[in-house]
């Protein structure tokens, strides 16, 4: 992402906040939805991009965002449902070039994901994490013993 | 028919038993516990306690076997993600979603949902009909609204009274398709008088329909 580029995330949680304080600091424009403006709070002085108080499963609020100039759309709030609608809204209607939705349950992210839909579960991501570390401890006890 | 109903408030009690009453196979599935046993109690479906939209509850529920899935929650997202799976995974043949957002009736048809049906919209209309004329009754939207059959009932003021069809010159998109006189049922044809209290089965698209209607009753 060396250029500016259109982003939405649609969920200011603690990842949704940290992505766009993160790609707005290197310059990209930035639309953040939430539902609570409270939400809103974990955004830094720095951000410079905008703010919608909305469910973005809504299609009029996905308007308000312009998704249809969006170079990308993160789909991240906390419910699966949420992303995969929101996801495949601006797939298949708003024609977003790259969409990512965040899916805890690791069986419905493999589902869409061969739909289509590019997902990332943080259950399997925590649990490859746990198995390497439980792999490479155990690797270092056969070679000291 | 096996049918699987996903949701849990009072249309989803009256469908279950409307259903189990001409013998179908229902199941329910519902995401909270007191309410799923009250299902089951008063219902005599099963009831699958859990999210809708999980495989493995639908898995539980039967949707390998089932006919038809709706459903029927107040989110939209649950429902979308609920019908898509049970058409992708279980390959459930008839799938159908409620939409509370009425602009999602599209979306939902656009991501592939076999039926979707929009409540907020089916009242909205409703409620038009009736607050605009009592004398039309809609009866029912056919081809995604293209044509409507309607139930207009001619009072003693009624422009078309004393008329014959073919001088009414209703569009050519419209047709009486019978009309019901003091309980008898009269197939008319262009000769055909009308009077007073005649219900007319009209067939029409909305296009023509409101002039079409003016001529018949004089109602705006």
């Amino acid at each position: 992402m060396a250029d500016s580029n259109y982003i939405v995330i649609v969920g200011c949680g603690r990842l949704g906040g940290m992505l766009a304080n993160r790609l707005s600091a290197i310059g990209n424009q930035l639309v953040v939805i939430d539902r609570r403006e409270a939400a809103f709070d974990k955004l830094s002085t720095e951000f410079s991009g905008f703010r919608i108080t909305g469910d973005a499963s809504e299609l009029d609020v996905l308007r308000q965002a312009h998704t249809d100039q969006a170079d990308y759309l993160f789909a991240i709030t906390t419910q699966d449902n949420v992303n995969l609608m929101v996801a495949q809204i601006a797939r298949k209607i708003f024609d977003v070039p790259k969409v990512i939705a965040r899916v805890y349950d690791p069986a419905r992210e493999t589902i869409y994901r061969e739909f289509g839909i590019e997902t990332i579960s943080p259950t399997k991501l925590s649990a490859e994490a746990f198995m390497v570390q439980i792999q490479t401890s155990s690797n270092k006890k056969k070679g000291t013993a | 028919m096996r049918v699987i109903m996903v949701g849990g408030d009072k249309t989803v009690y009256f469908l279950a038993r409307q259903f189990m009453s001409r013998d179908y196979h229902v199941t329910i599935i519902n995401r909270e516990l007191a309410r799923s046993k009250e299902l089951a109690e008063h219902t005599g479906a099963t009831v699958v306690f859990g999210d809708g939209s999980d495989i493995q509850r639908l898995e539980e529920a039967g949707a390998r076997r089932a006919d038809v899935v709706m459903a029927l929650t107040s989110h939209d997202q649950d429902n979308l993600i609920t019908c898509q799976i049970a058409q992708k995974i279980f390959g459930v043949p008839r799938t159908m979603a409620l939409v509370n957002d009425p602009e999602n009736e599209i979306v939902f048809e656009k991501l592939g949902i076999s039926v979707v049906f929009s409540a907020t919209k089916v009242i909205a209309s409703l409620i038009e009909q009736q607050a605009d004329f009592e004398e039309i009754t809609m009866l029912m939207p056919l081809a995604n609204g293209r044509v409507n059959v309607t139930d207009v009932r001619l009072d003693a003021t009624a422009p078309a009274i004393g008329k014959s069809l073919a001088e009414l010159e209703l569009s050519r998109g419209s047709l009486v398709a019978c009309i019901i006189r003091d309980d008898e049922v009269v197939v008319p044809h262009g000769e055909t008088h009308l009077l007073v209290n005649d219900h007319l089965i009209l067939i029409s698209q909305p296009d023509n329909q409101s002039e079409d209607l003016v001529r018949l009753c004089g109602v705006q």
